[in-house]
């Protein structure tokens, strides 16, 4: 049970059941779905940009597992306000978090607030879990309409 | 059928302790516990005697078939050959010769599309398939589809799972070539009442093609009294190798077919100019086959064979009553399929967890099971759920499997509760 505690976080299981930014906003200038086909989990990424290159409102939909919910929902939080060069690198450094790869010392503020989910790299399966909001971000950010974790 | 029916039958009583001492993979462990394997209807787990039929072969008589004119060139093919009656039997077709190997069910169905299909339905002509079916027997046909323009008309289903007959009747219609649908569904355990399905779709001038790769491991098929025209199915799932797969036809569709995969093995004759086909069954096994694989597909038939199909079968069924029951009396737990005719197979969700962290979470218990959309996407669009959870059954499973499982969810209700 121990690594399972260290999966489940109660941080992880309070996203994952009240995901914030969980809605379609009307002024998103980009948006994106997400689709991880092995096993069905969906979900649509809204951003608003502005002129300064700032995101400005991040949101998304859909429906998934506690880990892709709560990875949406701490996404939408970490990402407003950012420029899009620094979403990105985030997304970089998380990532190697979730599988291992990454540098484990200091990360700054922001992405020790997701250091609750790096716990998936004990569970290879669902590493995808994690990381499905953020290419669909990274593709909202990109234009790109659509992405697969295939 | 239940197993009290059988208490009385002059047949061995179904011992599932010896027939668990026959497959060696379940002696493992799983996260340090044993392991409780619930996840057949995805593949089956396989007993000593085909893993030593398939070893037998390699160590010692294996050589290619059809072509060798020395002794173990043509003791392997006798073998190989001699699976074809084996098969015959176990589903009662007409002629060895209507029985095809293919990789799988998934390649006997793009066999029967792609040759039966290209050349014998036209634009506007309609199939039928039904709202339960498996990705592979959707995408195939949407893919003539796109290619030849028939038209896809989706027989729909109960909130139970069952198939709606009187909807059914309805699409059947002057157009419809060809009724292509389950005999058992893979992620609602509903047995799907084929021989009406075959009689009233013979009756409006249609052919049937019966997806069986979930019933022919706990139902016993017998496709000429069934009518059906086509009849497909896996090895694997059967508790034989994978990489194995049966097409079977009638001969007079056989015949009329053009073949499927050109080259060695399916030509009677080759010049540049023009090649003949090889009789049936070659016609459509073109190259080496999966020799040693085929052979492990006859052991282990005659292994589900020797125990008997009806007594496997009320074992199956005896479990699914108690797992029923049992995952019933879990909180927040709905069952998705609950057809009277099902088998072998427990579908759910959990209101207070997702299928993904129910599988991860019983995983550490050792228990395996199926979590997410089970090749079938439109099911669980209708079904109104993202995914289930699936516990699937088979010969070897007992009561305590299911005690297991249902333990391993109060984990789960402990986290997530």
């Amino acid at each position: 049970m121990d690594d399972l505690r260290e999966l489940y976080q109660e941080v992880i299981l309070d996203h994952g059941k009240h995901p914030r930014n969980f809605r379609t906003p009307d002024d998103a200038t980009a948006e994106a779905h997400g689709n991880n086909p092995l096993c069905g989990d969906q979900l649509t990424v809204y951003i608003k940009t502005g002129a300064d290159g700032l995101v400005e409102d991040v949101a998304f939909i859909g429906r998934g597992c506690a880990i892709s919910v709560a990875s949406a929902s701490m996404m939408t939080e970490l990402v407003k306000g950012k420029t899009e060069a620094e979403a990105r690198a985030i997304f970089e450094t998380f990532h190697g978090m979730c599988t291992g790869e990454g540098d484990e010392g200091d990360v700054g503020e922001d992405l020790d607030k997701l250091k609750v989910l790096s716990g998936v790299r004990d569970f290879p399966t669902r590493v995808k879990c994690a990381t499905l909001p953020w290419h669909t971000l990274v593709a909202a950010l990109a234009g790109d309409s659509e992405v697969t974790t295939e | 059928m239940t197993s009290a029916q059988h208490s009385d039958a002059n047949i061995q009583p179904f011992d599932v302790a010896k027939v668990r001492a026959d497959f060696p993979i379940l002696t493992r462990t799983m996260h340090d516990k044993p392991l409780v394997f619930l996840d057949s209807a995805a593949s089956a787990q396989k007993p000593r005697q085909v893993i030593d039929a398939v070893r037998d072969v390699y160590e010692r008589e294996y050589a290619n078939v059809h072509r060798g004119l020395y002794e173990i060139s043509e003791a392997v093919t006798a073998r190989y050959e001699g699976v074809r009656e084996t098969i015959r039997r176990y589903i009662n077709a007409g002629h060895t010769h209507e029985i095809i190997f293919t990789r799988n069910a998934t390649e006997s169905i793009n066999l029967v599309v792609a040759s039966y299909g290209r050349s014998f339905l036209q634009e506007g002509d309609e199939v039928i398939i039904s709202e339960l079916e498996h990705h592979a027997n959707i995408v195939p046909w949407q893919m003539l589809r796109d290619e030849k323009g028939i038209v896809l008309r989706i027989a729909p289903i109960s909130d139970d799972g069952e198939l709606i007959m009187d909807a059914f009747e309805k699409l059947l219609g002057p157009r419809t070539k060809l009724v292509a649908i389950s005999h058992m569904s893979n992620v609602l355990g509903t047995i799907l009442p084929v021989a009406e399905i075959t009689r009233l779709s013979h009756a409006a001038g249609a052919k049937v093609l019966l997806d069986g790769c979930q019933s022919v491991t706990h139902i016993p098929v017998d496709v000429q009294a069934l009518g059906c025209d086509f009849y497909v199915f896996s090895g694997h799932k059967l508790y034989g190798p994978s990489g194995i797969g049966v097409l079977y036809a009638r001969e007079e569709l056989l015949d009329a077919m053009p073949p499927y995969m050109g080259g060695g093995d399916m030509i009677s004759s080759v010049t540049f100019e023009k090649s003949t086909w090889a009789k049936l069954p070659h016609k459509f096994e073109a190259g080496t086959p999966a020799i040693a694989q085929a052979i492990g597909l006859g052991a282990a038939i005659d292994y589900v064979s020797a125990l008997g199909l009806e007594q496997i079968g009320a074992h199956e069924h005896d479990l699914l009553n108690y797992g029923t029951q049992q995952l019933s009396s879990v909180d927040g737990l709905r069952l998705v399929g609950t057809a009277p005719a099902k088998a072998s197979v427990m579908s759910f969700t959990l209101d207070f967890a997702h299928p993904h962290d129910i599988a991860t979470i019983i995983d550490r218990a050792g228990v395996a099971v199926r979590a997410g959309h089970h090749c079938a996407q439109p099911l669980m669009a209708r079904m109104d759920v993202p995914a289930t959870v699936r516990a699937s059954l088979g010969m070897y499973n007992t009561r305590a499997d299911i005690d297991a499982l249902v333990a391993a969810l109060g984990e789960v209700t402990e986290i997530f509760g």
